[in-house]
């Protein structure tokens, strides 16, 4: 009776699908809120300002090679005709709008002569702002963003080019850095959590719930053997997990553009090849397997929904303060050991992925070890289902 | 007689919890449910353990259906051991408890099906088995009806047919009649007495004298947990009305205890 995992599994999706307010719930409805929500605040709230509502920069000195380049930013321009002590004293009132960027002079030149082990303190640029001030703010995050990506760029080059224009600052490489960069810190964190706030929402009803409604006693009188059930609940729990964690996904990267206004700056996802994608996949399936495991084990454990779902609270946290290793540390790993921890080996391989910094054996370490790990947890899923104490606890 | 079911010297001790102490009002942090029972029951009969609420019926039945399993002891039913054998033990019985609900979710003729498969049923006989269970228990014209619309006596006599979706030789029923409206009550009875008469073993459990009385062929009576007599029902009133008789016996007992 092998196929009474395959029998166990029909129902499961017989029960999802086939439940309308469930899939609205736990698949339709995270996804279009994300977009809604995430769309509707790019569109009023991240917008670039109109023009006349613009954040205006005033720029002393400002040298040639980056006069495109901030030209280029949406801001209103001024290079000449103010006085700097004003702007100063301005910038202290709340609504001042605007930032002022002092450039020494001859910077240009300084920058190109500058020898970094020669002592001499390098050229400095100094941004006034008021941080109070939402535009003032932004303008001076966007000029230091600028500024960092070009200073990069210089001593990136400095051997090779070290007068090179400023048209060639934004190069297309280093616009892929900053997607990877961006994607590789960002998006292994929110895919997992995705993931697993859809076990959060699938794995307590359909384990702790059918224990609490008393509907598993009834299948565990039958001789369906409890690793069949184990292994056909983790199943379709991880594909509608997969469903709810994709739709969340698809959400978010349908609207991020929007919410970073990527069009404008000129960034695009569309920098990975086919076998980072099919790396990708397999990445999340095998965590999604995870996931689902320990969801199905905590719930299995559990006497109620509720106390299911107050367990699995906390450790969205930690799934979370794992998720944000690669901004704290980025994408290196001391040993591919590490690549044996749970969930850490997610994050970690997507990550890399995504910067696209990635070889062979960390993947395959990390696909095998979530194989090997979801294994366990059926196991233990089945040794649970088998426990009495567990299951008829009063 | 064939003996079809063999218990032998079964225990049963349980962890109170915290809360359980509570209820029971009891500072132990055990209580022995079922003590060293032992008894036969033979084909085509009624078997019933009668006993007062709390005294072990239900953990007997339960170690019977391998859903919990004995600290001690053992049971074969048709030669295969409930603790070595579950599996092939659950193939072959079918259990019926108010505590084994339906997934509100599906329509009987879904779960009949469902659990056809899991018995491992050959389809074409599926589908005969399902016709004579609806029709005989009205479930027809609810086929197509999911299991939370139903009313409770219709999800009970679902709950019934699903437990036989394949046709056991043995049925172990806790508390055939609790719960159930008059009328239920009534069809549960009856079909029960024409399952005997087609030769299946049932061992059902309860705390009902006239129930006993009108069906049953042999008696356990059970008290904290220990099988005090066992007999046909004729040996065991002796004369008497079951309802005198068990009360002397339930005297004898807790004098004894006492
Ligand atoms: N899962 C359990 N945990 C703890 N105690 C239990 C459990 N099940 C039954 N008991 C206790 O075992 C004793 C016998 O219970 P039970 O078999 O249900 O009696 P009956 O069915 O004859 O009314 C009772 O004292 C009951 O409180
Ligand atoms: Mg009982």
């Amino acid at each position: 009776m092998k196929n009474n995992t395959w029998t166990i599994f029909k129902k499961e999706c017989a029960r999802f699908f086939g439940d309308r307010t469930m899939l609205m719930t736990t698949v339709v409805m995270p996804g279009l809120l994300i977009y809604i929500i995430y769309s509707f605040m790019g569109d009023n709230f991240m917008q670039p300002t109109e023009d006349d509502s613009q954040a205006t920069v005033y720029v002393e000195n400002m040298p040639e090679t980056l006069r495109p380049v901030v030209e280029a930013l949406p801001f209103n321009l001024v290079t000449d005709g103010f006085d700097g002590e004003t702007l100063k004293s301005d910038l202290v009132l709340k609504d001042s709008d605007f930032a002022y960027m002092v450039f020494p002079e001859g910077f240009d030149s300084l920058v190109a002569n500058y020898n970094p082990a020669g002592g001499l303190p390098a050229p400095n640029v100094l941004i006034y702002h008021n941080s109070a001030s939402e535009k003032s703010r932004m303008a001076y995050d966007l000029l230091c963003g600028v500024l960092n990506q070009w200073e990069d760029s210089m001593t990136n080059r400095f051997d090779i080019n070290a007068s090179s224009d400023a048209g060639e600052v934004f190069d297309l490489a280093k616009d892929e850095d900053i997607v990877g960069d961006l994607f590789s810190e960002l998006i292994p964190m929110l895919l997992l959590l995705m993931a697993f706030s859809g076990c959060m929402s699938i794995a307590p009803p359909s384990i702790a719930g059918e224990k609490e409604r008393g509907t598993i006693a009834t299948l565990l009188v039958t001789p369906l053997k409890r690793n069949e059930l184990a292994l056909g609940k983790v199943l379709s729990l991880s594909l509608f997990a997969l469903l709810s964690g994709m739709s969340s996904f698809l959400g978010m990267m349908l609207s991020l553009p929007k919410l970073i206004h990527a069009d404008e700056m000129g960034l695009s996802a569309n920098i990975y090849t086919f076998s980072d994608y099919g790396m990708l996949l397999l990445l999340i399936l095998c965590t999604v397997l995870v996931l689902t495991a320990i969801s199905s084990i905590i719930s299995a454990k559990a006497k109620s929904v509720k106390a299911a779902s107050s367990v699995m609270a906390p450790l969205m946290l930690v799934v979370m303060l794992v998720g944000m290793m690669p901004m704290m540390t980025g994408t290196e790993v001391s040993s591919n050991a590490m690549f044996l921890i749970p969930i850490y080996n997610s994050v970690q391989s997507m990550s890399m992925v995504f910067a696209r910094e990635v070889t062979l054996i960390p993947v395959v370490i990390t696909v095998a070890a979530n194989i090997v790990y979801s294994v366990l947890g059926v196991w233990v899923l089945t040794k649970l289902l088998n426990s009495e104490k567990v299951m008829f606890s009063k | 007689m064939e003996e079809i079911l063999r218990v032998e010297h079964l225990c049963k001790t349980f962890e109170l919890s915290r809360k359980q102490q509570k209820i029971e009002g009891t500072t132990r942090t055990k209580t022995v449910a079922v003590n060293d029972v032992s008894f036969s029951a033979y084909k085509g009969e009624i078997f019933g353990l009668l006993g007062p609420n709390g005294a072990g019926k239900t953990t007997t039945l339960r170690m019977l259906a391998t859903l919990i399993a004995p600290d001690s002891g053992n049971a074969f039913i048709n030669g295969c051991s409930v603790v070595a054998e579950p599996e092939k033990v659950r193939a072959q019985i079918g259990f019926l408890t108010s505590e084994l609900k339906l997934e509100d979710f599906f329509t009987p003729n879904y779960l009949f099906d469902f659990f056809s498969q899991l018995y491992g049923i050959d389809p074409n006989v599926v589908a005969e088995r399902k016709r004579k269970l609806f029709s005989r228990f009205g479930i027809e014209k609810f086929a197509e009806v999911k299991v939370a619309n139903l009313s409770t006596g219709m999800k009970q006599k679902v709950s019934l047919v699903v437990s036989l979706v394949h046709d056991p030789d043995f049925i172990i029923f806790d508390e055939p009649t609790n719960g159930l409206d008059v009328l239920t009550a009534r069809t549960v009875t009856d079909y029960l007495q024409e399952l005997r008469s087609e030769g299946k073993t049932i061992i059902l459990s309860t705390h009902i004298f006239s129930l006993v009385e009108r069906l049953c062929d042999r008696v356990g009576i059970i008290i904290d947990g220990q099988m005090t007599h066992c007999d046909t029902l004729q040996g065991i009133c002796a004369g008497q009305s079951l309802e005198d008789r068990f009360f002397e016996i339930y005297k004898e007992k807790k004098g004894e205890t006492a």
